[in-house]
């Protein structure tokens, strides 16, 4: 007499853990070797396991419900006497092959809850004859001699399908969804009433999503069909069990939340997107999907963070801090999602270059102060100084807190420039020219405003370099030089932005509700809406606005 | 957010398997006309068994066994002992003997009829699922769960039992096949007093898309190669249903190949033992190869980890059941007076013992030293190998004080 424990397998290539179902045996019941001792759901499957061991049961050691790994002892047996003893039993009676056979298609997905006539089946067999060793394999064709001598057409009365059909074991598996499961439809109008006030309830799916593990499987089987036959089982024996379930469930449904709908509902992103997403704080409905199925992906959420990252900080840093950048002075932020997204749509609306203008009024007469002091100064003596050289700082200040005004549009990157050259649009004898200032943001204003004279001059006199005039990152018109007002100006290819300055002369303006003659003048922008969007290039021209509204805050 | 896309997989799975069952069912009640079979499913053997193979009429009279009744008894003994050792090694894998095991249940009569009509010097290059073919061929069933246990790659010499060890790649062997029937043809040029020998292919519908077959088919034909191409159409290649592998009965792509094709009713042993017999005599005199079709049924899972009730439906499986081959062969038998009750006895008996014997002999395998590997690299000593495994030998040493394996 030895005690053995039989330890939970792997029954599919790796499974981990496995959930004890339903014990088909109890202890002090006797088995044999490959008698089914209990039914397992693993991540595959609902399995039967059978008994390795012949004896008696001395002990059940994992409850039904129960979630186990791998290894964990399940049951015990007492070895009753020499191994292979429970063979010597094989084929006593074709007790448990029924059960088993009914199982393997009808039921299997039953188990639970179990069918009623399946469950009965076996449970008689169990309890009222413990003595009957059950067969341990599934009938064979042949080995059994009793029930069979009567020959053929006994056989075939006595089961449906010939009892030599019987030699398939099944594979010892079941349930889930299953194929049969479409045919069992016709059985709906019995569970209707239920199945009405939950589609009912999906409209409301906004409501309580908190629901355990049972229900919301229980709902996916109503709701979505995929596991009618579950369904279907639970409707028939739930009358069995009493009325109680049925009223609260009638009751219950508006609280109900339907989880497909909110499956459905959901973002979709694989669980290290989420947790990621998550450990940065974002909403994962904010992000642009770009996914084959519609999910966010890993590079949509990166992709999505380092805009976000760019466009919130870094704008004190933003010229000089280049450690990130690996010593280069250029930024590539990939252009992926909902950028290039937009991009292409934006192509397609408009024709290649969709602009988008903006204007903004401003009362520029600090700025005319301004100008007015730094010609009066010793250090600007001899320098021809202009409100466009406030302007020109004020469009330096305000790209380092929106880089992406600074920047270059290739087909799958952003280019953003972590320096400005800075593009002065001149009328020149040979035509329109954009020459640049090199490093503006490196300059001081002085320093600025000398750049910007040669420049002109240079312009003027027909001059300019093709080298002045490459590698421009932002531009500025000076229409106002013409006595414009504003315009839309056209992007100078290779930028994203340009800034047109109007003409700046006294208007009425209302300041605390008095009109006053104020100097005046409006800023007009256009932007490459590939890469600025409205609420940037906002920002950018409020900024610039600010600047020229208080040239003191250059001084921050 | 894109949730037109969504309407999960489980609902279009359905429609799927909805219209393929449904051509499935069109096409599975015809073929019988053009399926070679002599034992029936009732259980009634027909006189004679003929057939329009590649233009002419093939009488299959002198190949068929239908009426010799010691030689029927063992066919069936041999399947009815690779069922029960089927089910024994499924037992076994359910309580965490094996790591895997590939049932047949269903397929007794292709295998058994296939290599029982093999002779000495042919060779049989299996997949993983020709059990009842190993049987045939001399391989003891504790040889072949040895691979299930995981304690050796291969489990028996293959040069022994002229039976090559099971492939795992799918439709790999229709190549080794081939390349081995063009060696035998070239050994047979050298040599003509070596014994003709044929060689098979074993593979079912699902290997049948793979190129591998396809390759292997071209070969063959352009060498008039001594092979039998042996496909075990088994209804499903794992969840895909062999409605999807092919639009045309598969016996009768041969033909595109320039060679013989015949389908046979893979669950009766009888004529699947004839057809058989009759293709290796093709191949044997230099005709060049055959294509057959068993058309079967695999009528349990595709591995233990393999759940079919997830996607075909049980009626098809209840279906088949009446087609069983075993059932057929016995009730034959029990009507013509060929065997009685108690060969059916002895025979469980045996099967009985066969299963002790068996689950025993599993029980007490152990797992092979590591140190065997270094014996497996190459052929001969290599010094390379010698100079790692004395590395390895002291690597080992050094852990004597807690055990080999601590």
């Amino acid at each position: 007499m030895t005690l053995k424990t039989f330890n939970l397998p792997d029954v599919g290539e790796g499974l981990t853990e496995a959930e004890i179902v339903q014990w088909k045996v109890a202890p002090g019941a006797t088995v044999s070797v490959n008698d089914i001792i209990c039914e397992i759901e693993t991540a595959k499957s609902l399995v039967e396991l059978s008994s390795p061991y012949a004896g008696t049961v001395s002990e059940l050691l994992v409850p039904e419900g129960e979630t186990i790994e791998v290894g964990t002892p399940i049951i015990s047996v007492e070895d009753a006497s020499v191994s292979g003893s429970g063979n010597e039993h094989d084929g006593a009676g074709p007790g448990v092959t029924a059960p088993q056979d009914t199982s393997g298609h009808g039921s299997s997905g039953t188990a639970w809850p179990p069918a009623p006539g399946a469950n009965h089946g076996r449970s008689a067999a169990d309890s009222s004859s413990p003595d009957q060793d059950p067969v341990p394999v599934p009938e064979m064709p042949g080995e059994i001699a009793g029930p069979r001598a009567g020959g053929s057409p006994a056989r075939e009365a006595a089961a449906p399908g010939a009892a030599p059909a019987e030699p398939t074991p099944g594979p010892l598996v079941g349930t889930g969804p299953k194929a049969d499961a479409v045919r069992r439809r016709p059985r709906k109008p019995q569970a209707a009433p239920v199945s009405g006030a939950h589609v009912g309830s999906q409209q409301g799916h906004a409501a309580a999503t908190r629901l355990d593990e049972q229900q919301a499987s229980d709902q996916a089987g109503h709701a979505g069909g995929p596991e009618p036959a579950r369904q279907a089982a639970a409707v028939e024996v739930r009358p069995e069990s009493g009325t109680a379930p049925a009223q609260s469930e009638g009751m219950a449904p508006q609280a109900r939340v339907n989880p497909l709908n909110q499956l459905i509902n959901r973002v979709l992103a694989k669980p290290p997107v989420r947790k990621a997403a998550r450990d940065l704080g974002i909403n994962l409905a904010d992000v642009p999907a770009t996914g084959s199925a519609g999910e966010v992906t890993k590079q949509d959420l990166m992709s999505y963070q380092s805009q976000r990252d760019a466009e919130q900080d870094g704008a004190d840093s933003f010229w000089t801090d280049r450690k990130l950048l690996g010593g280069g002075r250029i930024e590539r932020i990939p252009v992926r999602g909902v950028r290039k997204a937009t991009a292409k749509a934006m192509v397609q609306s408009a024709f290649t270059a969709p602009h988008v203008s903006i204007f903004v009024d401003v009362d520029a007469s600090r700025t005319m102060e301004f100008v007015k002091r730094l010609k009066a100064s010793r250090d600007f003596e001899g320098i021809k100084v202009s409100p466009l050289l406030i302007l020109a700082k004020a469009v330096i200040w305000a790209a380092a807190r929106n880089p992406s005004v600074n920047a270059t549009w290739s087909d799958d990157e952003i280019l953003v420039k972590h320096f400005m050259n800075l593009g002065i649009a001149a009328a020149t004898p040979r035509g329109l020219m954009v020459p640049n200032i090199k490093d503006a943001q490196d300059l001081s204003l002085k320093e600025l405003a000398l750049a910007l004279n040669d420049l002109a001059t240079t312009a003027r006199a027909g001059k300019t370099q093709p080298a002045q005039m490459q590698g421009g990152t932002l531009t500025i018109t000076n229409i106002g030089a013409l006595g414009i007002d504003t315009g839309t100006p056209i992007i100078n290819p290779g930028e994203v932005a340009i800034v047109a300055f109007g003409t700046i002369k006294q208007k009425p303006w209302v300041l605390d509700g008095e009109v006053i003659p104020r100097w005046i003048t409006t800023l007009g922008g256009s932007f490459d809406h590939r890469v600025v969007d409205g609420d940037l290039s906002a920002r950018f021209m409020a900024d610039v606005a600010s600047i020229l509204e208080e040239p003191a805050l250059l001084l921050d | 957010m894109n949730a037109s896309r969504l309407p999960a997989a489980e609902f279009e799975a359905e429609e799927v398997l909805r219209a393929a069952h449904a051509a499935d069912v069109g096409r599975d009640q015809e073929p019988g006309g053009e399926m070679l079979q002599v034992l029936s499913s009732d259980g009634s053997m027909a006189g004679g068994m003929a057939a329009e193979v590649a233009g002419s009429t093939v009488d299959f009279a002198p190949y068929l066994s239908a009426t010799d009744a010691p030689h029927l008894r063992s066919l069936y003994r041999d399947m009815f002992l690779i069922r029960r050792f089927d089910q024994e090694s499924t037992a076994l894998q359910r309580q965490g003997q094996l790591a895997l095991w590939v049932p047949l249940t269903g397929q007794e009569a292709a295998q058994i009829g296939s290599g029982r009509a093999l002779q000495p010097q042919d060779y049989a290059f299996p997949t993983y699922r020709e059990h009842g073919v190993a049987l045939t061929r001399g391989v003891r069933f504790d040889e072949i769960l040895r691979l299930f246990r995981g304690v050796t790659n291969g489990g028996w010499d293959p040069r022994e039992r002229n039976f090559h060890l099971y492939t795992l790649v799918l439709a790999a062997q229709s190549l080794h096949a081939v390349g081995y029937a063009m060696g035998m043809q070239r050994d047979q040029l050298a040599d003509p007093s070596l014994p003709q020998g044929v060689s098979v292919a074993y593979f079912g519908d699902g290997a049948s898309s793979e190129g591998d077959i396809h390759e292997s088919m071209v070969f063959a034909a352009s060498f008039d190669a001594p092979v039998v191409f042996f496909c075990q159409n088994n209804q499903w290649a794992i969840s895909v249903p062999s409605s999807v592998q092919t639009k045309v009965p598969l016996a009768k792509r041969a033909e595109g190949y320039g060679f013989p094709g015949v389908r046979v009713d893979g669950n009766d042993v009888v004529a699947v033992e004839a057809v058989m017999r009759w293709a290796l005599e093709h191949a044997r005199t230099g005709k060049g190869p055959v294509l057959i079709e068993a058309y079967t049924y695999r009528m349990s899972a595709h591995t233990t980890a393999d759940d079919p009730t997830k996607y075909r439906l049980s009626r098809d499986e209840q279906e088949w059941q009446t087609r069983d081959p075993l059932a057929r062969l016995e009730a034959y038998l029990r009507t013509a007076g060929l065997a009685d009750e108690s060969f059916f006895e002895e025979l469980g008996a045996e099967a009985r013992s066969m299963a002790t014997d068996l689950r025993e002999a599993v029980l007490s395998m152990t797992a092979p030293d590591l140190e065997s590997r270094f014996a497996a690299v190459y052929a001969e000593p290599h010094p390379l190998v010698q100079e790692e495994l004395r590395f390895f030998q002291q690597y080992e040493a050094g852990f004597a004080d807690e055990g080999k394996h601590a």
